[in-house]
C-alpha cells in the first residue's frame, strides 16, 4: 500500500483539499478594521493532516479486508466480546451488579459537578433510546425529535407556573402530552416515504421552536420560564447538593426502566413488526401488518420518552427557553444511535456516554463537538452503518421434536 | 358446484390511459389448484396486486367467501392487511423477505395479523402473551419443517439460497392462515432440482386442503400441478379450462407463439 | 398600492434566489434519488467565499468591476468544488446502500461544514460588501424597487435560460436527462454514470453560489447558519414544484418567495419562517408529488 501510485495520489489528493480549504481555513479578514490576515500554516496542516488521514482509512480498510478474508477461510463468526459477555448469564450478572453498584456509590465519591455531568449523559441515554424506537427499529428518520423533548420541558415549566404542579404529578402528564403529539403529528405524515418524513420532522420540530420563540403570551417567548421547582421528596426541602443527588438516582432509575421496557418491546410481536417494517413496507402489509398502526405506536413511543426527558431537563435546569431545543440538539441525539448502531440497546447506552461525556471531559476538545458529530454520521454512514455495536437478533428456544 | 373461495368479476386496472387489466374474470374454489397464465406484460402481477389491496383497480369486484357458510367479504378498497386478514396470502415475484431478520422470525412475522399482544403485553409479559408467543413460534418452526428449512431456523434470511428463499416466502405466506394462497412466480430462476422440489411442496401443501392461485412460467409444472388455467394477454382472458383443454387451445398457442408449451 | 408592488417585487427577488438554491435540489434528486441536506451549506460557502475575495480585494483597492467578476468567479469554482468533494465523500459509497444512510450521512456533512465555517472564521454577523450599486436610472422608482432587485431578477433569469438550454440541447443535459430516468439504462448506452452525477453537482452548487452571492449583497450581511434556513426554504420550494422537475423548483421557489413576502408584509414578520415550514409541511402531506412533479408508482 505504500506504493509510488498511492503515494502521489494521497498527495494529489491533500493537495486538492488544501486547494478546497483556502479561502475558509487561510484567510481571513476584518471588514470593520479592513486588515486580512493569511494563516498558511493552516492550509500546511490540512495538507499534512488528510495526507495521514488518508493512509489510516486506506491500512484500516485493508486490515479490515483481510480479516474478513480470514474470517470466511476459518468460516466461523467471531463475536464482539459484547455479545458474549450478555450470552453468559453468570458473566452477564456480575457485569450487571457491578455496574449498578458503581452508579449507586458515584455520587458519594465524585463532586456535585461530575455528578450533574453524569445525568446529562443519563438523560441523553434515555432520549437515545427512545429515538432508538423510531430511527432504529421501526426505521422512521425523525429530525424533529427535540420537539417532543420540548412539548415535556414546557408542559412541566408551565403547570409549575400557573398552577403549581409538582415534578411527580407533571412527569407521567409531560411524557403523556408529547406522546399525544407524536401521535397527532404522526397520523398525517407517517405515511410519507422516509426522506420526506425527515423532512417534515425537521419542519415540525422548528415549527415549535419558532412558536415557542414568538407566542409570548404562552411561552413567554425567547426570555423562557425560571424558577422552575426541581423534584420534591416527600415534601422535604433539598439542598441544592441533595437535589442534584436526588435527581441523579431518579435518572439512574428511569433509564433501568427504560432499558428494561424498551428491550421487551423489542422482543415482543410489536418489535418485530417494527424491524420487518423497516426491511420492507410492502412484504410487511402484504403479511397483515396495518402500517400504520405500527409506525404511529412507535412514533408516539418514542414522543413520550422524549416528553418525559423534557420533564426533568426543565427540573435540572430550573430554566428553560426556545434556545434549548434547535434541530442541533435532534442531531445529537441522532448521532447518538448512529454511534451506538441503530436498534442495538446497549450501542446506544455507550453512544450516549461517549459523545456527552468526552467533550465534558476533553474541554479543549468541547469547540469541536458538533463538527465531531457531523463528522461521525458521515463516517459511520460509509464505514461502519451497523454501529459500534451492531445489533444481534434473538434466537429462540422451541421444541425441535414436535 | 359450491361457492367458490375468491370470484373476480370484470376486474379493470387503468395506469394512466393504459388499461393493464380489462374486465378480467376468475375463480378459485376450496381446494383448488389454479395457474394464471400468460406472456410477459400480460397483467399477471397487476391481478395480484389488485386482489391483494396493493393497487386499488379502476373497476369491478372480488368477493371472497370463506367456507362454512361465512358471509361473503368484496376485498374492493381494502388495506393489503386487511386483505390478508380476511384470508389471502401472497408471495412475490422478486423475492421480499425480511433480510436481516431469521429465517424463523420471518415466519412469525406471519402470524402478526392472527395474534394480539400489544404494548402492555409486550411490556408485562402477561400470561396470555407468553402463551401467544409459544404458540407463534411453535407453530412458525412447524411451518419450516414443511418447507424442509427448520435447520437454518436461526440464519438470516439473506443467507439463504435462492430456492431456500422461495420456500421461506411460501412458509411466512401460509403463517397467515390463508383460505387462498396466491404465488408470484414461485419457480422463477429455481435450477430443475429446485423446481422439483418446490412441484412437492405445492402438492403437499394443497393436499392438505390449501386453495392455491399460481402464476408461473414453467409450462411444466403448470400443466403438472393445477386443476385448471386461466390465460391472459394484454390484461384480458383469452381461455380458461383444465390443463389438456388449454394445450389444445388455439388462442392460447397464437399468444405464446415462439414459446415451449408442449409440455 | 405601492406597497403591493413592493412586496410584489421581494417576493420575486426573494423567490428567484430560493430557485437558484432549489435547481441544486431538484436536479441532485433527480438523478441519484437524495435530499441533499447538505446543498444549503455550499451556498453558505459560496456566499463566505465570495465575502472573503470580495473584502481582501477592496481592502488592497480594486475596483468594484473586477471584484464583483472575481468575487462571483471565486464563490463559483470554491462551491462546485465542495459540491464535488462532498459527493465523492459522503455519497458516493453509499450509493447501494439503504435509502437513509446516504439522508444521515448529508445531515453530518451538512452540520460538520456548518462547524467547519464557524471555527475557521466566526460565528458573528460579518458585514457583506456592497457588490451592487444604486443604479441612476432606478432612482424614481428606487422607493419600490431596489438596484440589486433588479440585478437579481434579471441575472437569475439570464441563468435560467442558460440552464434551459444546456439541459435540453447539450450533451451533458441530455446524459444527465437519461440518468435521472433509468440509471441502468444510461450507463448501458455508455454513459458514464459517475462523471454524470458529478457534473450535477457541480452545477447546482455553482447555482447555489451565484444565489449566495446575490443575496449576499442584496441582504448585506451572512454568517454561517444562512444555509441551513435557505437551505429548508428552498428544498420547500423544490418539493412544491415537484422534486425532480426544474421548471417545478422556479414556479415553486416563485410562489414560496411571494407567500413569504406576501405573509410577512400583511400578517407579521415574526412568523416568518413559519409560514415556509408550514408550507412545506402542508405540501407533503397534501400533495408530495407537489405542483408539477410525477406520482410515483411503487414497484412490486
Amino acid at each position: 500500500m505504500f506504493s509510488y501510485k498511492e503515494i502521489k495520489k494521497t498527495a494529489l489528493i491533500s493537495l486538492w483539499f488544501v486547494f478546497l480549504t483556502f479561502p475558509i481555513m487561510v484567510i481571513k479578514v476584518d471588514p470593520i478594521e479592513r486588515i486580512v490576515r493569511w494563516r498558511w500554516d493552516n492550509a500546511i496542516y490540512v495538507g499534512v493532516g488528510i495526507f495521514f488521514t488518508r493512509f489510516l482509512i486506506e491500512y484500516l480498510k485493508d486490515r479490515n479486508n483481510k480479516r474478513q478474508a480470514a474470517k470466511r477461510s476459518a468460516n466461523k463468526e467471531s463475536q464482539p466480546i459484547i455479545h458474549s459477555i450478555i450470552a453468559n448469564p453468570k458473566q452477564r450478572n456480575i457485569v450487571i451488579v457491578v455496574l449498578l453498584s458503581t452508579a449507586f456509590i458515584f455520587p458519594f465519591i465524585f463532586s456535585t459537578y461530575q455528578t450533574n455531568i453524569m445525568i446529562t449523559a443519563l438523560m441523553y441515554v434515555v432520549l437515545g433510546l427512545g429515538l432508538n424506537i423510531v430511527v432504529g427499529m421501526a426505521g422512521l428518520l425523525d429530525l424533529g425529535f427535540v420537539a417532543f423533548y420540548a412539548v415535556g420541558a414546557y408542559s412541566y415549566a408551565l403547570l409549575n407556573y400557573h398552577f403549581g404542579l409538582g415534578f411527580w404529578a407533571v412527569l407521567p402528564i409531560g411524557g403523556c402530552l408529547a406522546g399525544l403529539a407524536g401521535l397527532i403529528l404522526g397520523f398525517p405524515v407517517l405515511r410519507l416515504r422516509g426522506d420526506y418524513l425527515a423532512i417534515v420532522t425537521l419542519g415540525f420540530g422548528e415549527i415549535i421552536r419558532l412558536v415557542l420563540e414568538n407566542w409570548n403570551d404562552f411561552s413567554m417567548g425567547p426570555s423562557g420560564i425560571s424558577n422552575i421547582d426541581r423534584p420534591g421528596f416527600f415534601g422535604i426541602e433539598l439542598s441544592l447538593n441533595g437535589s442534584i443527588m436526588y435527581l441523579y438516582y431518579i435518572m439512574i432509575v428511569l433509564m433501568i426502566i427504560t432499558i428494561f421496557i424498551v428491550n421487551r418491546l423489542q422482543d415482543s410481536r410489536l418489535g418485530r413488526a417494527w424491524i420487518a417494517l423497516r426491511e420492507d413496507e410492502i412484504a410487511c402489509q402484504a403479511m397483515g401488518i396495518d402500517k400504520r398502526k405500527t409506525k404511529l405506536v412507535a412514533f408516539s413511543l418514542g414522543a413520550f420518552w422524549a416528553g418525559i426527558v423534557g420533564v426533568i431537563f426543565a427540573a435540572k435546569t430550573t430554566f428553560i427557553n426556545p434556545a434549548s431545543f434547535t434541530f442541533l440538539e435532534s442531531a445529537i441525539i441522532l448521532s447518538i444511535v448512529v454511534l451506538g448502531g441503530m436498534g442495538s440497546i446497549i450501542g446506544v447506552i455507550m453512544g450516549a456516554f461517549i459523545l456527552i461525556l468526552l467533550p465534558e471531559y476533553l474541554r479543549a476538545f468541547s469547540e469541536y463537538r458538533m463538527l465531531v458529530f457531523g463528522g461521525i454520521l458521515v463516517a459511520m454512514m460509509v464505514f461502519r452503518p451497523q454501529g459500534l455495536i451492531s445489533n444481534i437478533r434473538r434466537t429462540y428456544t422451541f421444541n425441535k421434536d414436535q | 358446484m359450491t361457492t367458490p373461495i375468491l370470484k373476480v368479476t370484470g376486474l379493470t386496472m387503468d395506469f394512466g390511459g393504459i388499461r393493464a387489466l380489462n374486465r378480467l374474470d376468475l375463480d378459485v374454489c376450496a381446494g383448488e389448484i389454479v395457474a394464471l397464465i400468460g406472456p410477459n406484460g400480460a397483467g399477471k402481477t397487476t391481478f395480484f396486486n389488485c386482489v391483494t389491496g396493493i393497487y386499488q383497480p379502476t373497476g369491478g369486484d372480488m368477493i371472497l367467501t370463506p367456507p362454512g357458510g361465512h358471509k361473503s367479504i368484496n376485498l374492493k378498497g381494502l388495506k393489503p392487511n386487511t386483505v390478508t386478514e380476511k384470508g389471502l396470502a401472497r408471495t412475490f415475484q422478486n423475492i421480499r423477505l425480511f433480510s436481516k431478520m431469521t429465517v424463523l422470525e420471518n415466519v412469525m412475522i406471519g402470524r402478526h395479523c392472527r395474534t394480539h399482544a400489544f404494548i402492555f403485553g409486550a411490556i408485562f409479559r402477561t400470561k396470555a402473551t407468553r402463551k401467544e408467543e409459544k404458540e407463534i413460534i411453535e407453530m412458525s418452526y412447524s411451518l419450516l419443517k414443511e418447507v424442509g428449512l427448520a435447520h437454518l431456523a436461526d440464519e438470516f434470511a439473506e443467507n439463504l439460497a435462492y430456492g431456500a428463499q422461495r420456500r421461506l416466502e411460501i412458509a411466512r405466506a401460509l403463517a397467515t392462515e390463508p383460505l387462498l394462497l396466491l404465488l408470484d412466480e414461485p419457480a422463477a430462476g429455481m435450477n430443475p432440482q429446485e423446481t422439483l422440489q418446490l412441484k412437492e411442496l405445492i402438492k403437499k401443501i394443497a393436499s392438505a386442503g390449501q386453495a392455491i392461485l399460481l402464476i408461473e412460467h414453467d409450462m411444466k409444472l403448470v400443466m403438472s400441478l393445477s386443476d385448471r388455467i386461466f390465460v391472459m394477454d394484454y390484461g384480458k382472458k383469452i381461455a380458461e379450462g383444465v390443463p389438456a383443454e388449454i394445450r389444445a387451445n388455439p388462442e392460447v398457442i397464437k399468444a405464446y407463439l415462439g414459446e415451449d408449451i408442449d409440455a | 398600492m405601492d406597497y403591493f408592488i413592493e412586496l410584489l417585487f421581494s417576493g420575486l427577488t426573494r423567490g428567484s434566489i430560493y430557485a437558484l438554491i432549489a435547481l441544486g435540489y431538484t436536479m441532485v434528486y433527480g438523478i441519484i434519488g437524495l435530499i441533499n441536506f447538505a446543498h444549503g451549506e455550499i451556498y453558505m460557502i459560496g456566499a463566505f467565499t465570495a465575502f472573503i475575495v470580495a473584502t481582501v480585494l477592496s481592502i488592497y483597492g480594486f475596483p468594484l468591476l473586477a471584484i464583483v467578476v472575481v468575487a462571483g468567479v471565486a464563490a463559483t469554482v470554491w462551491s462546485s468544488a465542495y459540491g464535488y468533494t462532498i459527493e465523492k465523500i459522503a455519497y458516493k459509497p453509499l450509493r447501494h446502500a439503504p435509502r437513509l444512510s446516504p439522508l444521515i450521512s448529508a445531515i453530518g456533512m451538512s452540520i460538520f461544514l456548518q462547524n467547519y465555517v464557524l471555527l475557521a472564521q466566526t460565528s458573528d454577523f460579518l458585514p457583506f460588501p456592497e457588490l451592487i450599486p444604486e443604479f441612476a436610472f432606478m432612482e424614481p422608482v428606487a422607493h419600490i424597487v431596489g438596484s440589486s432587485d433588479l440585478v437579481i431578477l434579471v441575472t437569475t433569469t439570464i441563468i435560467m435560460l442558460i440552464l434551459t438550454f444546456v439541459i435540453k440541447f447539450t450533451r451533458i443535459g441530455k446524459a444527465m436527462r437519461a440518468t435521472a430516468q433509468d440509471r441502468t439504462m444510461a450507463m448501458l448506452v455508455g454513459i458514464n454514470v459517475n462523471n454524470i452525477i458529478s457534473a450535477t453537482f457541480i452545477i447546482g452548487s455553482a447555482l447555489a453560489a451565484i444565489g449566495g452571492l446575490l443575496i449576499a449583497s442584496h441582504i448585506g450581511q451572512i454568517n454561517f447558519y444562512i444555509g441551513f434556513i435557505a437551505g429548508i426554504k428552498a428544498f420547500t420550494a423544490a418539493v412544491l414544484g415537484g422534486i425532480g422537475s426544474i421548471p417545478g423548483a422556479v414556479l415553486g421557489s416563485l410562489i414560496l418567495g411571494l407567500t413569504e413576502s406576501f405573509a410577512t408584509g400583511y400578517i407579521s414578520s415574526d412568523y416568518e419562517d413559519v409560514f415556509a415550514f408550514s408550507l412545506l409541511v402542508l405540501i407533503l402531506i397534501f400533495k408530495p408529488s407537489g405542483l408539477l412533479g410525477k406520482a410515483e408508482t411503487q414497484k412490486v
